[in-house]
């Protein structure tokens, strides 16, 4: 250890210490955030008995009916959910969207309020009780599909599609009248489905003839894929926002340790000027 | 002391072998012997040459795999979610050097970050010459030949961000596209002219390619070479302070001590920009896909140095009139070649432009101190406060999405704080460096505050004010009086006949803008009682210890 004992004192000491200290953090970071692959399989709500209908009134009327009316109507401006479906349910409550908090702005992905039992119930009362809308066919089941999707097809139909507002890696992106595309980071297969046949606040209905449910599994598949992908080149991956966030960090590390090394490299001289 | 450090022995003897050869009447010996005077805002320059050495070497290396061509394949490499995607020879050799090539994406990424290390280097260099008013006589051709390099330093950027053929660079090509058909009549001629026919056809990433690593990098280097060359010659300017004059530069010799400096630095500098390289992806080309003229990105945002230009078109409105019938797209042309157009021709003027307000004329080797130059200083912040607004109003949809905006307000946002963000700059760092001269002058008068509480017999407490030391009082008094000069005062001859270039309205003109120039003044001399001690300082001459003062520039003029 006299190595460290005799450049202890050394100036340069403290910030190498200090850098060493952020390393550490940001690669323990790395390896230990929270990994967002919860992968829970819904079942449809094909099997609803009366019960769970019965159950999903319930809720129905204790959560949602404020808004949306006992009718399912809409009012005062709330969107009806008649016709809307058991898919635009299932995606609207459990990526916690709905019960929405302020009807005013869009409300951002949230742990959802409600067990995946009971968004079932709702999602059966909602499409029995105001008509059944566009959902996922029986034939499809996307968290188990997805991975035969074509990356290469989903590739390029999510650049053509899905980049313009999501950005190319699915980091969203901001629109008009306030309102945002949300990164793509934590939505299940499942939800991303349900996203696309139901088309959710400002985002288009992309139904099967605008693209195929094969294509749509290509597009979930490339999603997963490169979201989970390690990032080549770097422990950091700066966002994945592309050139905007490198520089920055160009002009505040780059630019920083740069001018911290000419101060150092001057200032020794100064004293024995 | 202060004599010129001499080389070691064997330098010495190799310096005379080849001036005996070469006949440098001792050239060499005497320039192992120039001073470098010792700050770290001097070494922002050496921060853009070396990062341009840098460019330049991973720049080669690169050319080893890159293929400038846009001949459509599949991809076949080992990056799977693109394997069989059909793309072009370029996107595809980019992947292979990512993937496929020993310690390709590392020397991919330390090119990319040297690069913008490079413009922001040049970026802060310009602005220390700037604020420092080293552009000077005789320094201004020097600030010409710096200026090209930086405009060209973005173009270079520009090209190398275009070539991998992403979606990304894609779309800055559209936009190059865009611009060059907005220019008024000859538009549609330059645009099939630089594409060899339709967009994005076939031709224009080769020729790009030529461009980027043959071209410019050539007139670059030849440039840089030009410009330190001149620094040489005109040597460094310095900061004033004790034993330097107009005509000494005090620091350290070239050899050895600069010399080791410098290599040191350079290495620190090629250090931390591989360490950027292996911790921070940059352009992560696969994630982009290839271009296709029908896909676009959110946050498609191009590299900083041209966020200016982003910018100043998201924030033009859409004005497109019609002349003779023809749309005329304003809304391109103001905002990509206009603003900047102004930008950079102002740029370029500013010391011949100061020069002809001051009508000063002559010879400056010590740097001013910012706040000495009020007017100067807050002019600089107003353009980077411009430049500053532009910028961010680039990235204007990522800001929305992180804060929460409305990107229509956003746009607002900017719009007004363009108008108004420099003005505000503008009053207030001349505010500022006003108060800072108070602030000077007052130390010079009654000493610093020492921070030593002293009580009273008559229990008042007051705080003893030091007399400032000698190196500090040269400092402080380096504020250069401003000559009245005629065209400023509206002097009048011995006949009493004001002088006749007064009375043109150029001559107004100048005047006006001369008294502007030079309005805001505190003047150090006004209760000025002997306080000798700072020039005793400079008399005194010759810096200590390692500095070596050599011969002034003034000799050689
Ligand atoms: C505070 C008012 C409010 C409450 C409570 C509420 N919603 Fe909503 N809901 C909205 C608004 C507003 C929208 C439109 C959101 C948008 O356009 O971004 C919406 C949209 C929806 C949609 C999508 C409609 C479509 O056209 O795609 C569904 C489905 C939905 N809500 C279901 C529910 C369910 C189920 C509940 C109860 C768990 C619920 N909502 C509770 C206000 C509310
Ligand atoms: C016009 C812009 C637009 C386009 C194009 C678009 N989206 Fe969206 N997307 C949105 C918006 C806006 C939302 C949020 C809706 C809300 O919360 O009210 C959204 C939400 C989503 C979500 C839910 C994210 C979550 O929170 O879990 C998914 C998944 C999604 N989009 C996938 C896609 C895919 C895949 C495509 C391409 C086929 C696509 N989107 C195309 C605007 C868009
Ligand atoms: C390729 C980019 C550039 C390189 C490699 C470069 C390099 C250098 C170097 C090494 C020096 C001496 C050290 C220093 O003062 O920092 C210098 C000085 C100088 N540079 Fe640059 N420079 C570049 C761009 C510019 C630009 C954009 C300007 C202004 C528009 C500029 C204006 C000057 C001037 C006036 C000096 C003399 C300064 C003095 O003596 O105080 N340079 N340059």
């Amino acid at each position: 250890m006299n190595w460290i004992t005799a450049r202890r004192r050394h100036p340069l000491m403290g910030y190498a210490v200090v850098f060493f200290a952020l390393v550490a953090i940001g690669t323990l970071w790395a390896v230990l955030a929270p990994n967002a692959d919860r992968a829970e399989a819904r079942t449809q709500e094909a099997g609803a008995t009366q019960q769970d209908l019965a159950a999903g009134q319930a809720l129905f009327e204790q959560s949602c009916s404020s808004c949306h009316g006992i009718d399912g109507q809409g009012r005062n401006g709330m969107p009806s959910l008649q016709g809307v479906g058991a898919a635009a349910v299932d995606f609207q409550v459990s990526t916690g969207r709905m019960p929405s908090m302020n009807p005013d702005v869009q409300m951002p992905r949230k742990p959802p309020v409600f067990t995946e039992e009971q968004i079932d119930q709702l999602a059966a009362y909602v499409s029995t009780s105001f008509g059944g809308g566009p959902e996922i066919p029986a034939s499809v089941d996307p968290d188990e599909d997805y991975a035969r999707g074509d990356i290469e097809l989903g590739q390029r139909v999510f650049m053509s599609n899905c980049a313009q507002c999501h950005n190319f890696v699915g980091q969203g992106g901001a629109l008009t009248g306030g309102r945002f595309a949300p990164e793509l980071t934590e939505s299940t297969p499942e939800q991303i489905y349900e996203a696309l046949i139901s088309g959710p606040g400002a985002m288009p209905v992309f139904d099967d003839e605008t693209l195929t449910p094969e294509e749509k599994l290509g597009i979930i598949n490339y999603i997963v894929t490169v979201r989970a992908e390690p990032d080549s080149g770097g422990l950091f991956n700066l966002g994945r926002l592309g050139p905007s966030s490198e520089g920055l960090v160009a002009w505040t590390v780059g630019i920083g340790l740069i001018v911290a090394a000419a101060m150092w490299i001057t200032a020794r001289q100064r004293e024995n000027d | 002391m202060s004599q010129p450090t001499t080389p070691p022995k064997a330098l010495g003897a190799l310096g005379t072998y080849l001036d005996e050869r070469f006949h440098g009447s001792s050239m060499l010996r005497t320039n192992m012997r120039k001073v470098f005077p010792n700050h770290w805002s001097f070494m922002l320059g050496e921060v853009a040459l070396y990062s341009f050495i840098i460019v330049l070497l991973t720049g080669v290396f690169l050319t080893l795999w890159f293929r400038p061509s846009m001949l459509e394949v599949e991809y076949t490499g080992s990056y799977a979610p693109l394997q069989g995607v059909m793309m072009s020879e370029a996107y595809a050799s980019a992947l292979h050097i990512s993937f496929d090539v020993r310690g390709g994406l590392l020397v991919r990424q330390i090119h990319h970050w040297a690069a913008l290390i490079f413009v922001a280097a040049i970026l802060m260099h310009m602005m220390r010459v700037f604020f420092t008013g080293a552009f000077r006589k005789p320094r201004e051709l020097n600030w010409l030949i710096g200026a090209t390099l930086l405009i060209l330093a973005m173009v270079e950027g520009l090209l190398g961000y275009s070539l991998p053929d992403d979606l990304l660079s894609g779309v800055g090509i559209r936009l190059m596209q865009g611009v060059a058909l907005a220019v008024p009549v000859i538009g549609s001629y330059a645009q099939m002219f630089l594409f060899d026919g339709e967009f994005p056809g076939e031709a224009i990433i080769p020729r790009l390619f030529t461009v980027h690593v043959l071209l410019l990098p050539g007139i670059m280097l030849a440039l840089v070479g030009a410009h330190v060359l001149i620094v040489w010659i005109q040597k460094h300017t310095q900061y004033p302070g004790r034993g330097r004059t107009e005509s000494n530069v005090v620091g350290t010799p070239m050899y050895p001590a600069f010399a080791v400096k410098a290599g040191a630095f350079f290495f620190f500098v090629f250090g931390f920009t591989a360490l950027m390289a292996s911790v921070f992806q940059i352009n992560p080309i696969w994630l982009f896909g290839p271009y296709t003229p029908t896909s676009i990105s959110a946050g498609s945002q191009p590299d900083f140095y041209i966020g200016f230009m982003e910018g100043s078109l998201r924030l033009f409105p859409q004005w497109e009139p019609l002349i003779f019938g023809h749309p005329l797209s304003l809304s391109t042309l103001i905002p990509a070649l206009v603003i900047p157009g102004i930008l950079f021709t102002a740029l370029m003027l500013w010391p011949f432009l100061e020069a002809w307000i001051t009508g000063d004329k002559r010879q400056h080797h010590t740097a001013d101190r910012p706040r000495n130059a009020p007017t100067r200083t807050a002019l600089g912040v107003t353009g980077i406060t411009f430049y500053g607004v532009l910028l961010l109003a680039g990235a204007n949809d990522l800001i929305s999405e992180i804060f929460y905006i409305d990107l229509y307000l956003t746009t607002w946002i900017f719009r007004v704080s363009l108008i108004v963000g420099p003005i505000i700059a503008f009053i207030v760092t001349r505010r500022v460096c006003l108060g800072l001269q108070r602030r000077d002058r007052d130390e010079l008068h009654h000493g610093y505050e020492s921070g030593i509480v002293k009580q009273l017999p008559s229990g008042e407490f007051i705080e003893v004010h030091q007399p400032v030391g000698a190196d500090a009082a040269v400092e402080l008094r380096s504020k250069v009086a401003s000559e009245p000069l005629e065209i400023r005062t509206g002097a009048v001859d011995e006949n009493g006949v004001p002088d006749p270039r007064t009375r043109s309205p150029l001559g107004k003109l100048r005047g006006a803008a001369s008294r502007w120039f030079t309005r805001d003044k505190v003047d150090f001399d006004e209760h000025d009682g002997g306080h000798g001690d700072g020039h005793a300082a400079v008399e005194e001459g010759a810096g200590s210890g390692r500095a070596a003062v050599s011969s002034g520039p003034s000799d050689k003029h």
